[in-house]
């Protein structure tokens, strides 16, 4: 079970608005780099958010680059999950790899600062700041192994190879 | 520009109902490029939504995305690049480089190469994408990238996709990875471009009515009679800027173009033909009059945010960049300098060029356009991705406005987040750095 505070952002929050690529210098740098985890989006975000907290975002979530940087520095920051309409296909796989839960819900129903409860194996998401019950997704099975072992380097560690 | 359901798409709905049990009652389906090819590297019969393990022929990285792939790569101790593909390593994100990190990178990168024997390119050689083009890419190929844009090689017939670091080193130390077949929007061109009207006005149209989203998860096919009035450097053009669509490839048939393309490379002998089956299940099908399409700017922040040129003509722009991986080839710099021969820049707009890869700039300084360009005002960068990714070469200032021939206007894509980048065709970036304001191509032609 997850517990943790929404931070709210719209659609189209790109790669850029997570990590700009103006900070590629910083990327074998990585407290460094995770120093600047959505700037663009909201430059008080860093700051703020909390071991625990979730992000939530509209349509398209990710979009944009194949920098695992992006994914990266949203799990540095303690975020232990991302809630989106829709998800990049890149930005998707990558945060999977890493062991970040992707949670495609209608995120219409929380705001920002709700407090929520997620139930990983159940599919279930409780909203208590305003009692609402969201499910999510289903998360095809090759990534929900790899989500399972914690991401791909221990997930392919283990097996040695995909086992679909 | 119509969007219909194909007729065939009922079989997709069915199949996505019943799973292979269609194709157990003997129902035969042919396939889109992206399951052919598919199906040839995994071994299997691979139809949209499978799921399956297929062999990679290319898997390279940038370095920008690199370096940590290396250190994946480390991470799950490999110890060589499996023998079944090729690898690859360019150096051209930020070359030469900018800061004493991104030198480490580098340094990073070139003994990753020469540990296991990785190609590497140098400061100068060229932007990946354009490199992958121009001398490994083979129609029919199975290949990642750590970057978003490695889709361009689908221009060639090749299956390319993005990835990120972690699947790229994965890839790298196995050979192989795991794809979920992707549905297909054929995307049916018919005619040809009026005048002063070019692959990036199509394919910014085509982000324009689907949206940023409108084809995540799916290939996008090309086909049509308008595809073979198309050269090289045009369907590169269009299936670099796919991703901005959300698609995972953006696929072209394998044709006579294709030929003459790799013929003019010097490897005939990595030509083969690649077409759909006649019968092929597409799950939406979009046709489009390329006659009737006009130059088109995709306005901030979002590269769906598309209106003619017309419509925008006139707003200010203190910049103008011309390369990167989506129109920075010799056709792109030749039409630029036709357009700016014997003309100057306007005086308060800078214009910043880099060509995508150095036999670019070669041919381009042998045909005499890089002295025509200079003559114009134009400061000449070395190949490379140059000021597409905010970085160096060209960072842009808060309040200020850019005309960029690249693929993507994201809010901070340039530098500041206080900035504004308008993207559009080679010709109508020429027509904006003559007056200064965003104008017509079709002024100057
Ligand atoms: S030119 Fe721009 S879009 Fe292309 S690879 Fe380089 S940074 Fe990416």
């Amino acid at each position: 079970m997850l517990t943790g505070k929404a931070f709210k952002f719209g659609n189209d929050i790109s790669t850029d608005h997570i990590i700009p690529g103006k900070y590629a210098y910083l990327r074998s740098n990585l407290p460094e780099l995770a120093k600047h985890v959505m700037e663009d989006a909201d430059p008080t975000f860093a700051s703020r958010v909390k071991q625990g907290d979730f992000i939530v975002g509209g349509n398209n979530f990710g979009l944009g680059s194949s920098r695992e940087h992006a994914p990266l520095v949203i799990k540095m920051a303690g975020v232990k999950a991302i809630l989106a309409k829709s998800v990049a296909r890149i930005f998707f796989r990558n945060a999977i790899n890493l062991g970040l839960p992707v949670l495609v819900c209608d995120t219409d129903n929380i705001r920002d600062g709700d407090e929520l409860e997620i139930d990983l194996q159940s599919g279930v998401i409780s909203n208590k700041s305003n009692g609402k019950r969201l499910t999510f997704g289903k998360i095809p099975i090759v990534m929900l192994n790899i989500l399972d072992e914690g991401g791909i380097l221990p997930y392919i560690e283990k097996h040695g190879d995909f086992k679909l | 520009m119509q969007i219909k359901l194909s007729c065939k798409s009922i079989i997709l709905i069915l199949r996505s109902k019943f799973g292979r049990d269609l194709y157990g009652v003997g129902i035969i389906v042919g396939k889109t490029i992206a399951e052919i090819i598919l199906s040839a590297k995994s071994g299997n019969v691979a139809h949209a939504s499978d799921i399956v393990v297929a062999q990679i022929d290319l898997a390279f990285v940038q370095d920008t995305t690199g370096p940590l792939t290396v250190r994946q790569f480390r991470a799950g101790r490999f110890k060589k690049i499996a023998s079944s593909l090729k690898a690859a390593v360019f150096l051209d994100h930020v070359a030469p480089s900018q800061s004493r990190e991104m030198s480490n990178d580098h340094i990073l990168l070139r003994d990753f190469a020469r540990q296991t024997g990785a190609l590497i390119t140098e400061v100068g050689d060229g932007v990946c994408h354009q490199l992958v083009a121009e001398s490994l890419a083979k129609p029919g190929d199975l290949i990642v990238g750590t970057d978003s844009h490695t889709v361009t090689a689908g221009g060639l017939g090749a299956f390319a996709c993005g990835m990120g670091s972690s699947d790229v080193a994965i890839a790298l130390g196995l050979g192989k990875t795991w794809f979920r077949v992707p549905e297909t929007f054929l995307v049916e061109l018919k005619g040809k471009f009026s005048e002063g009207v070019y692959a990036k006005d199509l394919i910014l149209y085509i982000i324009g009515k689907i949206g940023a989203g409108g084809a995540t998860y799916k290939a996008l096919e090309f086909g049509g009679d308008g595809v073979s009035e198309m050269n090289m450097s045009q369907r590169l053009t269009v299936s670099n800027m796919v991703v901005e669509a959300g698609a995972k490839v953006g696929l072209f048939p394998s044709d006579e173009a294709t030929r003459r393309f790799l013929t003019e490379q010097g490897r005939t002998d990595h030509y083969k033909p690649i077409v759909a089956d006649s019968d092929a299940i597409y799950q939406k099908i979009i046709e489009i009059n390329m006659g009737d399409l006009e130059p088109m700017v995709a306005k901030p922040h979002t590269v769906d945010n598309v209106v003619s040129v017309k419509e925008i003509a006139g707003t200010k722009v203190q910049q103008v960049s011309i390369g990167t991986c989506t129109n920075g080839r010799l056709e792109d710099i030749e039409l630029v300098a036709r357009i700016l021969k014997g003309k100057q820049r306007y005086p308060d707009t800078r214009l910043i060029i880099a060509p995508a890869s150095r036999d670019i700039l070669v041919a381009a300084t042998k045909a005499g356009y890089i002295g025509t360009l200079l003559e114009a005002g134009a400061a000449i960068l070395p190949p490379g991705c140059g000021s597409c990714l905010g970085l160096h070469q060209g960072v842009l200032g808060d309040g200020e406005s850019c005309f960029s021939t690249a693929n993507r206007n994201f809010k901070g894509r340039m530098g500041s987040a206080e900035a504004f980048v308008y993207l559009g065709s080679p010709a109508t970036a020429a027509a904006t750095a003559i007056r200064g304001e965003i104008t017509d191509p079709r002024e100057f032609l």
